[in-house]
């Protein structure tokens, strides 16, 4: 019961459900792009051709074949071995094109960022052009490790006279920029230990750009350091490939690979969940925002960073001058208001004119007057963005914190039902019910949450109202399932509970697909307007 | 002897030997951590007639980490008005200590390069965003990631 985690066992379950109850669900990881066959038959048109051409060295047979529902994109996880295979099937693939050495292949390979492409055009017209440029180069009259006398290095300014034997060990890239090696050591001990670099790693010299190679580091540095700095090399396969991205969760190191362009992103949301089972958003690498797309999620961000406390505090803590519309904070028990800076005389209760008060001070009885209503109008009208901000804002918390509370209640839920479990004759698997809405409750929260963004940024149009009652209806759906979850478990009432649970997770599902589904098709159809621009 | 304090002593001894740039002199110079100099500029300039304070810290790998410099603001000197220059603190924004750094450069070379970016000084101004960085900015300038974005003073 308490290893949630383990994924056969998991889909064992799925099915003897899918049998027993005839509720069928999709499997978890369906959703997510690569599940087996995916039971729906609408909105599958798959957009496969939207994502370019897929050449690259991890063999993609496995991914770009299965139908796609319209807001999800392909993508698959890689470990860091398969990396390593993949660097390796590239670096070899282009050495026996050049007929080169691979480790050359690969400084080649590093140089154009892993555009292959790029690479054997380049390579082809002028291949000494290339190489000296890479780095790649040998001339065996200037080799690169050299013994010296008469040499004075620019950087330690010892000379060879200090050295045992009269003579320096020194080092010269391609460049032929030459210092001692001990100083070359320490430079680069220096830039992969402390800086984490790898293949930037550049000569010495001040504003030369050549890249020491690898074979070069692994003449100079410490084997443990080597080791490090091949780690180190590995990584950037990833970091300089647009079409792969470090999964962000923390202690995870598998990279995902995806191949939606950064030109796609006002369109596309391409949300991939690692086998890890971190979903986040390819584009951005926050936390996975459908149907939001990266460019309203980053202006949202910053909003919600630099604006909310302070909205949330004027909101509450201040009025508009109903004359001049200034932000006044009453800071004494006075109800007498004089406005700072057109000095118009108002009442903080009623808004009204403070003349019309006569002697009732420090109370104010009189909410119906005209005046005073008139007053509160002018008020509410210049609040209104304000308003509208935190109408947004406080709705986009929510969901984040109800979904919380959400796996908080199931944690204790959790607990009851293993102790009813060995109390009763229900099974394991029949109580797996509240897991699945849970999981589902998460997930639709998570959408819930950021269709509040983008409906912060939709202009008021035809389509802003279907796309609210979408979500009013997935928001009805998710509060309606959240709401069962809350009631107290008996031991009789539990397949009451089972059903409606499971049929309220099925229907919740549904929502969101079509909110999602809808919302992929008006950025295809370029239906949404803003009301920013980015 | 450790690279660092080997080259630095050399450095020292060209110093006192050939002297500082013209335009600069030492004015502390006792140990291998810290060093300081008045720094003037040569010739015709906006800063004619001033006179300002440098001082350079040395991290234990230098010259394969660039020394840490700034404009002092005690001692009764000022940081100079200008637009790479932060006026609360004297910290300076300039590529050759941050990102463009190379082992091969030194004191000495600093120096010019610090003499040349006044020198080529259009007008006396205050870094955009003086005010802000004044409050927010680390003890140290090389714990800022300053953008280089103009070249030409």
């Amino acid at each position: 019961m308490s290893d949630m985690s383990d994924e056969n066992f998991y889909d064992d379950i799925e099915d003897t459900m899918d049998e027993d109850s005839a509720y069928g669900y999709d499997d978890e990881r369906e959703e997510s792009g690569f599940g087996g066959n995916t039971d729906s038959d609408e909105e599958e048109e798959a957009i496969l051709d939207d994502y370019g051409d897929v050449d690259d060295a991890f063999g993609t047979n496995d991914i770009g074949k299965e139908r796609l529902k319209n807001w999800q994109v392909e993508f698959k996880s890689h470990s860091v071995e398969s990396i390593v295979q993949a660097q390796k099937k590239e670096i070899d693939h282009v050495a026996s094109m050049f007929m080169i050495k691979d480790t050359d292949a690969a400084i080649l390979l590093r140089h154009f960022g892993w555009n292959k492409e790029r690479l054997i055009e380049r390579y082809m017209d002028s291949p000494e052009k290339v190489n000296l440029e890479a780095g790649v180069h040998e001339d065996p009259s200037r080799p690169r490790l050299q013994k010296l006398a008469n040499f004075t290095c620019e950087i330690c300014y010892l000379s060879s006279e200090d050295s045992p034997g009269g003579k320096m060990e020194t080092l010269a890239l391609a460049c032929g920029h030459r210092y001692c090696k001990d100083c070359y050591q320490h430079y680069m001990e220096q830039k992969i230990q402390e800086e984490g670099e790898s293949r930037r790693v550049q000569c010495m010299k001040e504003k030369c750009n050549l890249v020491i190679d690898e074979k070069t580091v692994g003449m100079v540095v410490k084997p443990r350091i080597f080791e490090r700095y091949k780690t180190l090399l590995n990584r950037t396969y990833v970091d300089d490939s647009s079409t792969m991205r470090w999964c962000p969760a923390p202690n995870c190191e598998l990279a995902v690979e995806c191949h939606v362009s950064v030109k796609k992103l006002d369109k596309v949301v391409p949300s991939v969940r690692c086998d890890c089972g971190h979903p986040f958003c390819f584009g951005c690498g926050n936390a996975a925002h459908a149907p939001a797309v990266c460019p309203i999620v980053k202006l949202w961000l910053k909003k919600c960073e630099d604006d909310s406390e302070t909205a949330n505090w004027i909101s509450a803590n201040t009025k508009e001058c109903p004359k001049c519309n200034s932000t006044i904070e009453k800071n004494g028990g006075c109800n007498h208001m004089t406005c700072r800076k057109c000095k118009h005389e108002w009442c903080w209760i009623c808004s009204g004119p403070w003349s019309e008060h006569g002697n009732s001070w420090y109370n104010c009885n009189r909410f119906d007057e005209k005046s005073g209503s008139d007053a509160r109008d002018t008020q509410a009208k210049s609040r209104a963005s304000l308003e509208r901000y935190l109408h947004y804002f406080n709705r986009f918390a929510n969901h984040e914190q109800s979904a919380r509370l959400d796996r908080d209640l199931y944690g204790r839920t959790e607990k009851k039902m293993e102790e009813m479990q060995l109390t009763s004759e229900l099974t394991w698997i029949e109580v797996q019910f509240l897991k699945k809405a849970v999981d589902t409750l998460t997930e639709c929260r998570m959408t819930l949450k950021w269709t509040y963004c983008m409906a912060y940024y939709l202009a008021k149009d035809n389509m802003t109202e279907l796309f609210e009652d979408n979500q009013r209806d997935l928001e009805k759906a998710v509060e309606d399932l959240s709401e069962q979850l809350e009631k107290p478990i008996e031991r009789d009432s539990i397949p009451d509970l089972r059903q409606r649970v499971t049929d309220l997770t099925v229907y919740v599902q549904k929502r969101r697909e079509i909110m999602l589904s809808d919302t992929a098709t008006g950025f295809e159809e370029g239906r949404w307007r803003w009301n920013v621009t980015f | 002897m450790r690279i660092a304090s080997k080259r630095l002593t050399k450095e020292l001894v060209e110093l006192r030997n050939q002297g500082p740039p013209e335009g600069t002199a030492i004015l502390l110079a006792d140990d291998l951590k810290e060093w300081r100099f008045s720094i003037s500029v040569l010739g015709e300039s906006l800063y004619k007639g001033q006179t300002f304070g440098l001082r350079f810290r040395f991290p234990d790998n230098y010259p394969m980490e660039s020394p840490e410099v700034i404009f002092m603001t005690t001692d009764g000197f000022k940081p100079p008005v200008h637009p790479h220059v932060y006026s609360s603190n004297g910290h300076i924004c300039l590529s050759i200590l941050g990102n463009e750094w190379s082992p091969v450069l030194n004191v000495s070379s600093i120096l010019l390069s610090i003499q040349s970016m006044l020198a080529s000084c259009k007008e006396l101004k205050h870094p955009p965003d003086d005010e802000r960085y004044g409050r927010h900015a680390p003890m140290s300038p090389k714990d800022s990631r300053f953008v280089y974005d103009d070249d030409s003073v």
